[in-house]
């Protein structure tokens, strides 16, 4: 025996899993939702998600770079935030104002509180929101689905909900398979579900905050007399719950923790879209249950084994 | 207790844990008992509580079984010469946890003369039969290390339950299932012996259900035993789920009691021993000769014949690793115990010590680690936490020294059994962090 022996504390095991991997299977789960924006939106959507996928990864790069930290553009998780971003846009946007989004989202919010785990709000979502409120006209013309296929010049339409407001009904499988207008990402209900289903069975996520926030928006659209299966399936819904409301850093980590979180995106989410101005409340529901994390998580601590009340206290 | 008292047929529910792989691989391998050694290392310190002092000095001839160290503690245990032989010096030896304590280097005759003093204890009463154990020098071999009769010293009408840990969580060790295959009967005899003596009613032999052989055995033994004793004993098959074997998480899934902080299991009427210490027990009374070997698994891809071996307590892990083949490629790193809570060693010179059941000599791809990134608060570490702690919340408190948010949090109740680290996707060194934790909470403690 040589050798210098590596000498540590236990333990001398790991389950294996990485946060790259993790990001992979993210990756991997909204692949469906991509191809479904091609399809509905045209090639349009595919330079567009190039476009945000390509900046969040250099903005992060520059970013550690300046900042004279290690590099973390290997751990995928700016790839998996310029995927969102992009899935959370209109297709005909400009793409230097995606761009535009993409340095909110990962230099406003991501790096500059710290990097991966110390953001205290989701940067995509926070960038979409910082767009919509910058850009309300470039955030909210619509195209049509299946126009980039008969047409060269744009045709814009309305979404679901702006059609709801005026009375005017899509029918459940439109909407179910994303035959609709919106942002890239957000229309095909099928494509999000295959992915959501993904990240449940590699334990990724847990079933609670998506579960919790549709079923809200379920039960208490129907409860305002609402369609509670035309509120689930359009919108953001679908892509907030499962992709965005999930999003380790900024919900809570228990299991209680997280019911709360997501029936509260489902409150807020139905009451601004019957009560409020604005036709959609994902992006604001899920910003706000953001902001409130870390007082759910105090409010939901687990009791640790065999510690007595009163030392609780103390 | 006023509860139910009947013997559980499914454990309850505990919480947390890690599918830490099996790795049982030598599981199937009959043990083989280790000859003598050109020497032993008897260490002074194998057990919690205070070290013994050498009775011996340099040149005495010693035999098996014979006493070469002792204390006038209740928290201690006797230390005895596990080979025959003449006494080389008396030194001080580095434990893998950086403490020094006295050691009796003694050099083997290979003869394995048996010390003549040696006969079955004469036991008339309980106060005898604590008395045995402790000069049998047995202590919890499972790994902790608690001396046995300390155990058994509570009011007898305060414990209702003997719980028997056969679970062995932990990834690679087969010692306990190899107890339970070969020799069932000095376990159920054990266990017969300390519900006699102790007057409890009722026993349970926690088995994690990756062990179908142990399980079947030792029904076997229970179902005959059951015809003809005061009480009852019952084998419980528990989910494979990483760390069942924890004494708080065992007695939880076992009886549905929880252990409160800094109690011990006599609290809530149960008093836990290992399978080895149990079969150990039974032995000692028939022949009176106390604890001087130990079976373990060696087992880890750097050695050549991974195997269960009965080897004399203060064998040199060289001399061991030698027996069972030699290294097959160049160790990484040594491991006494489990990988999940077992201790890295610095060198191969340490010698066994009485609660070890494991050497595992891990080569450079096992024994391999990622770097550590930032936390992504993914909550995988709470999940896994079978005591219910947040570990990020008490990394924060850690980070800014806060004694009061650290033990308010609960970190005293962390058990150390590494399941955070182990599940974390960023490789953070969680457990690490917490004993540190625990450190500054103690030294706190003191300074009041």
């Amino acid at each position: 025996m040589g050798n210098m022996l590596t000498v540590s504390s236990s333990p001398h095991l790991s389950s294996g899993a990485t946060t790259k991997r993790i990001m992979l299977d993210v990756i991997i789960s909204l692949v469906p939702a991509s191809i479904a924006a091609v399809v509905f939106f045209g090639w349009k959507s595919l330079v567009l998600i190039a476009v945000c996928i390509v900046s969040c990864v250099a903005l992060e790069y520059i970013c550690r770079r300046v900042m004279k930290r290690k590099n973390t553009t290997g751990d995928l998780s700016a790839v998996v935030t310029g995927l969102l971003l992009a899935l959370n846009l209109p297709s005909g946007i400009n793409p230097l104002i995606a761009v535009f989004g993409c340095i909110v989202a990962i230099v406003v919010v991501k790096q500059m509180f710290g990097g991966i785990g110390n953001n205290f709000v989701n940067p995509a979502i926070t960038a979409r929101i910082v767009l919509l409120v910058s850009f309300p006209v470039h955030m909210t013309t619509w195209e049509k689905p299946f126009e980039w296929l008969r047409t060269a010049d744009s045709v814009t339409g309305a979404t679901p909900l702006a059609m709801m407001a005026q009375g005017d009904k899509t029918s459940y499988l439109d909407l179910f398979l994303g035959n609709t207008g919106g942002c890239i990402g957000e229309t095909c209900v099928l494509a999000l579900l295959l992915g959501g289903i993904y990240l449940v069975i590699r334990r990724v996520i847990s079933p609670i905050i998506p579960l919790c926030f549709i079923g809200t928006v379920f039960v208490l659209s129907f409860l305002l007399g609402g369609d509670p299966l035309f509120h689930i399936m359009s919108g953001g819904v679908m892509l907030g719950a499962i992709f965005m409301a999930t999003d380790y850093t900024t919900s809570p980590m228990n299991p209680l923790g997280k019911v709360i979180f997501g029936i509260g995106c489902g409150v807020i989410t139905v009451l601004i879209r019957l009560y409020a101005n604005l036709p959609e409340g994902v992006s604001f529901s899920i910003i706000l249950m953001n902001i409130l994390v870390p007082h759910i998580e105090n409010l939901t601590r687990t009791k640790p084994f065999g510690k007595e009340k009163k030392n609780e206290k103390a | 207790m006023g509860e139910n008292m009947k013997l559980p047929l499914k454990p309850f529910r505990s919480r947390g844990g890690v599918k830490a792989p099996h790795r049982k691989h030598t599981w199937n391998n009959e043990s083989v008992v280790m000859p003598p050694p050109s020497e032993v290392i008897i260490c002074m310190s194998q057990h919690i509580g205070a070290p013994c002092t050498p009775v011996v000095k340099a040149g005495d001839e010693v035999k098996v079984g014979q006493t070469v160290g002792d204390s006038d503690a209740f928290m201690s245990v006797p230390m005895h010469s596990s080979v025959s032989g003449k006494v080389k010096r008396i030194e001080t030896i580095t434990m893998p946890n950086g403490s020094k304590v006295p050691a009796v280097r003694i050099e083997s005759d290979g003869l394995m003369t048996p010390y003549e003093g040696i006969a079955p204890p004469e036991i008339n009463s309980r106060e005898d039969f604590i008395k045995a154990v402790r000069n049998s020098g047995v202590v919890g071999l499972g790994g902790a290390g608690f001396p046995v009769h300390v155990k058994l010293s509570v009011e007898s009408d305060k414990v209702d339950t003997l719980i028997i840990n056969a679970a062995e969580c932990e990834p690679y060790i087969t010692a306990d299932n190899r107890e339970a295959l070969e020799n069932s009967w000095g376990v159920i005899s054990g266990i017969k012996s300390v519900m006699e003596l102790m007057e409890i009613d009722r026993a349970i032999i926690g088995v994690e259900d990756n062990k179908p052989h142990a399980i079947k055995a030792l029904r076997e033994v229970c179902e005959a035993a059951n015809r003809d004793m005061h009480g009852e004993v019952c084998v419980l098959p528990l989910k494979a789920r990483y760390p069942q074997g924890a004494e708080k998480v065992l007695i939880k899934v076992c009886t549905n009691r929880v252990v409160p902080e800094d109690k011990l299991p006599a609290d809530v009427g149960c008093v836990v021993m290992n399978i080895g210490s149990i079969a150990f027990v039974s032995s000692y009374l028939k022949t009176g000769m106390p604890l001087v070997t130990k079976r373990i698994t060696v087992d880890g891809e750097a050695v050549k014949n991974p195997q269960n071996v009965i080897a004399p307590i203060g064998t040199k892990i060289k001399d061991i690793i030698e027996f069972c083949g030699g290294y097959k490629c160049e160790p990484e790193k040594l491991i006494f115990g489990g990988p999940m809570m077992g201790l890295a060693l610095p060198d191969d010179e340490m010698p066994l010590l009485k609660q070890n059941n494991a050497i595992l000599a891990f080569s450079k791809e096992e024994a391999a680690r990622l770097e550590p990134s930032d936390c992504i608060r993914c909550g995988r570490c709470a999940a896994a936490c079978p005591m219910g702690l947040t570990p990020p919340l008490i990394s924060g408190y850690i980070a800014q020294r806060d004694v009061k948010g650290m033990t308010d949090s609960g970190i005293m109740v962390c058990m150390e059994c590494g399941c955070c680290s182990f599940a974390c996707p960023a490789n953070r060194p969680i457990v690490q962090n917490m004993r540190v934790g625990k450190g500054m909470v103690r030294t706190a403690a003191r300074k009041k």
